[in-house]
């Protein structure tokens, strides 16, 4: 029998604080220890109702969300006025700034080279999440 | 105060997450079928009215399925774990106390809730979880799970009720107890509904009213227990916290079948790989596998052959190599040329907690040196995703000619990086 592709050392566990030897002097960062800052936390409000989205196209990059970007598209968020949302229109999926008034609600492109978004007044609109943020790699790393 | 207990559950749960990420889904019908495609385990309500029977094989639909345009996918278990993993969240969030029953079921304790704002709590449940998670369910309140699940099947059947469903009142539950058959209650099976029919019940409310001494004679303790629970009181407690595991099963139908020996080996060492990883992920270890494999009975005219044997091992491992070890010793104890087996599996019972476990006196393994390698073995797999790293007896994934077919799998939207879903202007 054969194990395939190890070379990995065994974990180790690191004590929180290094200290090495009880008798020494204690290091005077020990009272200013914080927890490590977790991006999973800056990014991801309400984990249950968030969700990954690849970006496809540069309609958006009026709102900063260019092609291949990766959105945060929080579903428990209520959308508000000039927030990039994915929504699904007639039956198709897309990404569009919000806009209300009263009970009127229109979308649009962020792009300046689009055309103005016609909304139809029969359309059937519902907003799938709001982007609550999003991450653009500016090295791309392998995908996969 | 008597206790509260709800059901909630995701309507056609694994074709409910489906449509959350396919848009082209809505309104269309829509079923996912089980491992290797065997037949439908979850129909969207369009499907059903197509006459699409749960359970019902593929071969059987599939013609159908093409004339109706049915769409039909695998079975995505990443997807609907993963879901699932988000409905329970939210669940938690309105009650402490939840007890997953299901992947796609679960208890909440609601008795601290006041009776009357029970029916709100309900919906404004319901209307979280669909609004976060994209997934419709239904929610059933009663004083005992018996109820509440009763009560969870009126809320998914009767359109006026809205999705939800509470028993907790004397009067109402009388209501409703009269006009549902008794088949609809939980944990009764099909001898048991004829045996009551025989002692006179038409209605829940009939089953309810029977004196419970009788029916324990007729029915076992489970019977009178039931008549307790129909009757307000609770015999069945909520389980928070999942019961220690008592035996593990990996089995598995081939995508075809299976004829030769070293094909049989290697299928059972995968499955023996696989039985090892769980194991390990709770600690538990085993002094023995059962191995099986056996032919289908679908292929009419071919000889019939079902095999199984019990090999142990000196002491309680959860140690991959050892239990491959044991797993295809037992396959070549009882291999037979000649047959066309469909399905193969390794079982083992009696698990034990690996810390507390007795060692071997003599020819025991060396825990320590396994322990180290398996801890490797299972953080490149977290790594690199299941099967980055596998023992060479039980083979790489494309040179597995039997393994579990999904043909028609989709995306695995949630979990991995390569599979979210991509969304442009339109």
């Amino acid at each position: 029998m054969q194990i395939y592709g190890i070379s990995l050392g065994y974990p180790i566990p690191l004590p929180l604080l290094a200290r090495p030897v009880a008798a020494g002097f204690p290091s005077p960062a020990d009272d200013f220890i914080e927890e490590e800052i977790d991006l999973q936390r800056l990014l991801i409000v309400n984990r249950p109702a968030t969700f990954l989205v690849r970006v496809a196209g540069d309609s958006m990059v009026g709102k900063s969300l260019f092609n291949d970007d990766l959105a945060i598209v929080d579903r428990s968020l209520e959308p508000q006025n000039g927030d990039v949302v994915m929504v699904d229109v007639d039956g198709e999926r897309s990404f569009k700034v919000w806009q209300r008034q009263g009970h009127r609600v229109s979308l649009a492109f962020a792009n300046p080279r689009y055309p103005a978004f016609n909304l139809s007044p029969s359309a059937v609109v519902e907003v799938w999440g709001v982007v609550s943020a999003s991450i653009n790699p500016r090295r791309r790393a392998q995908r996969g | 105060m008597s206790q509260a207990i709800a059901l909630i559950d995701g309507n056609s749960f694994y074709c409910s997450c489906e449509r959350v990420f396919d848009v082209k889904l809505r309104s269309v019908p829509v079923i996912v079928l089980s491992n290797n495609d065997g037949c439908a385990i979850a129909r969207t309500a369009e499907a059903k009215a197509l006459g699409i029977r749960m359970g019902e094989p593929w071969f059987k639909i599939r013609e159908l399925c093409r004339t109706e345009r049915v769409r039909v996918f695998s079975s995505n278990y990443a997807l609907y774990g993963d879901m699932s993993a988000r409905a329970n969240e939210v669940y938690r969030r309105f009650s402490p106390r939840v007890e997953i029953y299901s992947i796609d079921e679960s208890f909440l304790d609601l008795t601290d809730v006041a009776p009357g704002r029970r029916l709100e709590l309900a919906r404004d449940l319901r209307a979280t979880v669909h609004r976060w998670t994209g997934i419709p369910t239904c929610v059933g309140i009663g004083p005992t799970k018996t109820l509440a699940k009763l009560a969870n099947h009126l809320a998914k059947t009767n359109p006026a009720l809205a999705g939800v469903c509470d028993l907790s009142d004397d009067n109402e539950r009388s209501h409703w107890l009269c006009r549902t058959a008794l088949e609809e209650v939980w944990g009764i099976g099909r001898a048991s509904q004829a045996k009551l029919r025989a002692l006179g019940c038409d209605s829940v409310a009939d089953v309810r009213d029977l004196d419970p001494r009788p029916v324990r004679r007729a029915l076992t303790v489970v019977g009178e227990r039931i008549i307790h629970e129909l009757r307000g009181r609770a015999c069945l407690s909520l389980e928070t916290v999942a019961a220690t595991r008592k035996g593990c099963a990996v089995t598995r139908s081939f995508s075809s079948r299976v004829e030769d020996l070293a094909t049989m080996e290697q299928a059972v060492a995968a499955h023996a790989t696989r039985l090892g990883e769980k194991l390990r992920r709770e600690r538990l270890g085993t002094d023995h596998v059962t191995v099986f494999f056996h032919t289908s009975e679908h292929d009419t005219g071919n000889p019939q052959r079902s095999a199984s044997t019990v090999v142990t091992l000196p002491e309680a491992t959860s140690d991959t190599l050892a239990l491959i070890k044991a797993a295809t010793a037992g396959v070549r104890r009882i291999w037979k040329t000649g047959y066309r087996y469909s399905k193969a599996g390794v079982i083992t019972v009696d698990l034990v907690p690996l810390a507390a476990s007795q060692r071997a006196l003599f020819d025991g393994l060396d825990r320590e040196r396994g322990g180290a390698l398996m801890d490797a073995l299972d953080a490149c797999n977290r790594r690199w995703g299941r099967g980055a790293v596998v023992p060479g007896t039980a083979g790489f994934g494309s040179q597995r000619t039997w393994s579990t077919r999904f043909d028609m799998r989709s995306p695995r939207y949630t979990t991995r990086i390569a599979d979210i879903p991509v969304v442009g202007s339109a």
